[in-house]
């Protein structure tokens, strides 16, 4: 049907540049914090004219000159170098100038920060820590959503039950948030017993073994990763099992069971199928989210990730840093936003038809 | 509408764990109050900042007193013994000599009946002279009468002599013992541990050493030159437990900062909630009713807000501008203004624009705010009371969470404070766990207080579930 697939293409390209324009004024937002409208620059020119005075006033071929031509020649040296660092044109200009280097991803080069193999590039610091938070909160909320979703099926089953009536009890305690735990967890399992380490990524030093590199790594994670586990499960058991359990009251369940349709099929056909779509997304959104904002996690577990790169770059000003970081964060979202979109349109008649 | 609401209090006091929520909250509320009245701010703030110079008497990282009644093993409290303040066992008399010349004892007394050693002993002199100061010999007496020299020299006018670390003593106390005994020491002893140990074969090993229950006496001898001159010395010998909450590094009260942590939090958490959720209703319920480019611009606002992540951005803000935690939680509130709960109750409210009331509204000519403020809000709040509830946990977390990465505000005590100063200083690698478990359980039960009333609210306005 071209009039559908055009009213598609036609949906699709209307989110796309919302979506931009969207993640391009949040990116704008971030660079206008993360120089504080212009204060950065401020330090950076007095530190800049400090330096150069200090150089100038010590250095003994200019020992010979007079106070005045000191002064002079410091002056000449001090707008080369703001010329040389960009500083010479309006704090507005150059925002919009670093708006279009971070939007085309050429993130620069970090103030102050290294990576570990030395490198300056802020993509290549991002890049080295981004696997270990992948890694660690990729792994937590695979296994905290599945069992959100089979606990959550298990109880709208066994609804009222004795385990139903427990999970609702402890939902409370997911009020508490998972690096909380974490403190506690550190406490009784490193300090107290002593089984396993405080934080950190990998033994030091590191096993020589893949195999061991990666059972090392592993026993590393057992304590993050339960600490989300115990903060985060009962709310997601208790919020899946109240979705579930909204849906099998819906009129075409009970028609469904009336006509004798067995229960395993009611729950894949009529209310698995209507349910999925909401709880992807708010798992793909869960999951961007982790990505940026367990930095405290992180700090609570020594974890390499990019959320203690975050938390260092902004103890130290690095703007660059930062707003490489923020910058990534936001494509990352949009095109999951725009990636959800595209799906909920081809999967939902209505966005089809156009009535939505 | 009254009786809806009266229904619906009698209800949630049906519901254990509504009573237990409500419970904890009237406790923290009574804390909160105490706390305020006894403890002005600008004096907790002036305090938590003094410095160590004003905490000198108290032990560092000592554990909270109450512990000695679990443990069969008595850890010491902190005894000071002040020659201005007498008291018993203080006792200091001025002989005068020839020309100016006084001599000056001093005797300091004490019983000591604990099973673990002092944690730290000081001697701090205050002497008055003008040109000459003053001789001081120092002399410790055992329960059993051996008498040890300290140390003699002369004191300036204000003198500290921090015998723990007096390596000279340490020295000549290991000499002595291995002499005594005919064995060498296995371990380094410290001035604290020699001053009060039972001196047979159990001092060699640090396993078996203990202290020697008993009277001891420190006795200080002086010259003085000057006709005015004058001596006065305090001894403070630092136990390992102090007060109902302990102290921490720099020998601060925690007490005053757990106190005071619980007004700030709940401040800090219901004050969040309760601006966040009206203000997300307010935008909602405009967006919702007025339509058009009015909606567009505020829902293109939540979705810049949504790229935008909330923490760092938050952590960015009060890094570079460093500002106290009450312009921080107005960051707070601003930042979240426009988050997701503003699609939910957008929803809502396009749900109760269609409702016939309001239809009525219209027709009899009732403004926009009106029906925005009157007639649309109202309808929509009751839904809204439970995740406001359960929201405020996430806020008192959030302040702790911040101080966490040590952003929070400089100066006022609170909980997150604490547990970040544990946590940087090692308190879980030394097994100081008093520290970090009294700030830890006060989080908690303000955020299970929270949550359990907040759920059970969820239950009686939301009662769609209650039918199944």
């Amino acid at each position: 049907m071209p009039q559908e697939s055009l009213r598609l293409i036609r949906y699709i390209t209307k989110r796309s540049i919302t979506i931009f324009i969207v993640v391009t004024v949040a990116v704008y937002i971030t660079i206008l914090i993360a120089n504080m409208g212009g204060y950065v620059d401020d330090i950076i020119k007095s530190q800049t004219y400090i330096e150069i005075s200090l150089n100038v006033r010590n250095n003994p071929a200019y020992a010979h000159l007079t106070s005045e031509e000191m002064k002079e020649l410091i002056n000449k040296l001090f707008e080369q170098e703001i010329k040389r660092l960009g500083l010479d044109k309006p704090f507005i200009y150059r925002s919009l100038i670093y708006l279009k280097d971070a939007l085309t991803l050429d993130l620069g080069r970090a103030q102050y920060l290294t990576s570990d193999s030395g490198s300056r590039s802020v993509k290549n610091i991002i890049l080295e820590r981004l696997p270990a938070t992948v890694l660690l909160f990729t792994t937590t909320n695979l296994i905290i959503f599945s069992l959100g979703l089979l606990g959550g099926l298990f109880l709208s089953r066994h609804y009222g039950s004795r385990f139903d009536k427990t999970i609702v009890t402890l939902s409370p305690f997911s009020s508490i948030p998972g690096w909380f735990y974490g403190i506690f967890l550190i406490l009784i399992f490193a300090s107290w017993f002593r089984l396993l380490p405080y934080g950190g990524f990998v033994d030091a030093p590191p096993p020589s073994t893949t195999l061991e590199y990666v059972l090392s790594v592993i026993k590393h994670m057992i304590l993050p990763v339960s600490s989300w586990l115990i903060s985060y499960s009962f709310i997601e058991v208790y919020v899946r099992r109240t979705f579930f359990l909204m849906f099998s009251s819906e009129d075409y369940v009970e028609m469904a069971k009336a006509k004798g349709t067995p229960p395993r099929l009611i729950e894949r056909r009529y209310i698995l199928r209507p349910t999925l779509p909401p709880i992807l997304t708010s798992f793909a959104l869960t999951l961007i989210n982790s990505w940026m904002g367990a930095i405290i996690t992180e700090r609570v577990f020594n974890w390499p990730g990019i959320g203690s790169l975050f938390y260092q770059a902004v103890s130290i000003f690095d703007s660059p840093v930062i707003i490489g970081e923020v910058v990534i964060y936001a494509y990352l979202l949009g095109i999951t936003l725009l990636v959800l979109d595209i799906i909920y349109a081809l999967v939902d008649p209505r966005i089809r038809i156009g009535s939505v | 509408m009254a009786q809806v609401w009266k229904n619906r209090l009698k209800e949630l006091v049906t519901y254990k764990s509504a009573l237990l929520g409500m419970g904890i909250l009237v406790i923290l509320i009574a804390i909160s109050i105490y706390t305020i009245i006894t403890i002005p701010y600008g004096e907790a703030t002036r305090l938590w900042k003094a410095g160590e110079g004003f905490w000198i008497d108290n032990p560092r990282n000592a554990q909270p007193a109450w512990i000695n009644f679990f443990s069969s093993k008595k850890l010491p409290e902190t005894m000071i013994l002040d020659t201005r303040k007498g008291g018993v066992g203080v006792t200091k008399i001025m002989i005068p000599l020839r020309e100016n010349m006084s001599k000056v004892r001093i005797e300091l007394s004490f019983h000591y009946d604990y099973d673990d050693f002092p944690s730290e002993i000081n001697l701090f002199f205050t002497a008055k002279y003008d040109k000459s100061s003053p001789h001081i010999s120092v002399y410790w007496i055992k329960p059993e009468g051996r008498e040890i020299k300290l140390k003699d020299w002369g004191i300036s006018k204000t003198e500290t002599y921090y015998i723990s670390i007096d390596n000279k003593l340490a020295n000549k106390m290991r000499a002595y013992l291995s002499n005594k005994l005919g064995k060498e020491m296995e371990y380094e002893i410290t001035p604290d541990i020699a001053l009060f140990a039972v001196e047979d074969e159990s001092i060699l090993k640090l396993e078996t050493v203990k202290p020697l229950k008993g009277e001891y006496k420190m006795v200080i001898e002086g010259t003085v030159f000057e006709r005015n001159s004058d001596v006065n010395a305090k001894l403070v010998v630092y136990g390992k437990v102090y007060g109902i909450a302990g102290t921490d590094h720099l020998r601060r009260d925690l007490r005053i900062a757990l106190l005071w942590g619980t007004p700030i939090a709940m401040a800090f958490g219901v004050v969040a909630a309760v601006s966040v959720a009206m203000l997300q209703m307010i935008i909602a319920a405009v967006s919702g009713w007025y339509g058009d480019w009015v909606d567009f611009i505020l829902q293109k606002a939540t979705e810049v807000n949504m790229i935008l992540p909330f923490l760092p951005i938050l952590m960015m803000i009060s890094v570079f501008y460093n500002f106290n935690i009450w312009v921080l939680l107005v960051i707070v509130i601003t930042l979240s203004v426009f988050g997701s709960g503003v699609k939910t109750y957008r929803a809502m409210f396009l749900q109760v624009k269609e409702f016939p009331y309001i239809e009525a509204a219209k027709a009899y000519g009732a403004s926009s705010i009106r029906i925005v403020f009157l007639y649309m809000i109202p309808k929509v709040l009751p839904t809204v009371i439970p995740s406001l509830v359960l929201s405020v946990s996430s806020f008192v977390f959030l302040e702790a969470a911040l101080a966490m990465l040590g952003l929070g505000d400089p100066l006022a005590p609170t909980w997150g404070k604490i547990i970040y100063d544990a946590y940087d200083n090692g308190a879980l690698y030394k097994g100081y766990y008093y520290w970090v478990l009294e700030p830890s359980l006060l989080l908690v039960l303000t955020s299970l207080g929270f949550a359990m009333l907040g759920f059970t609210l969820d239950k009686i306005f939301n009662p769609k579930l209650r039918e199944m």
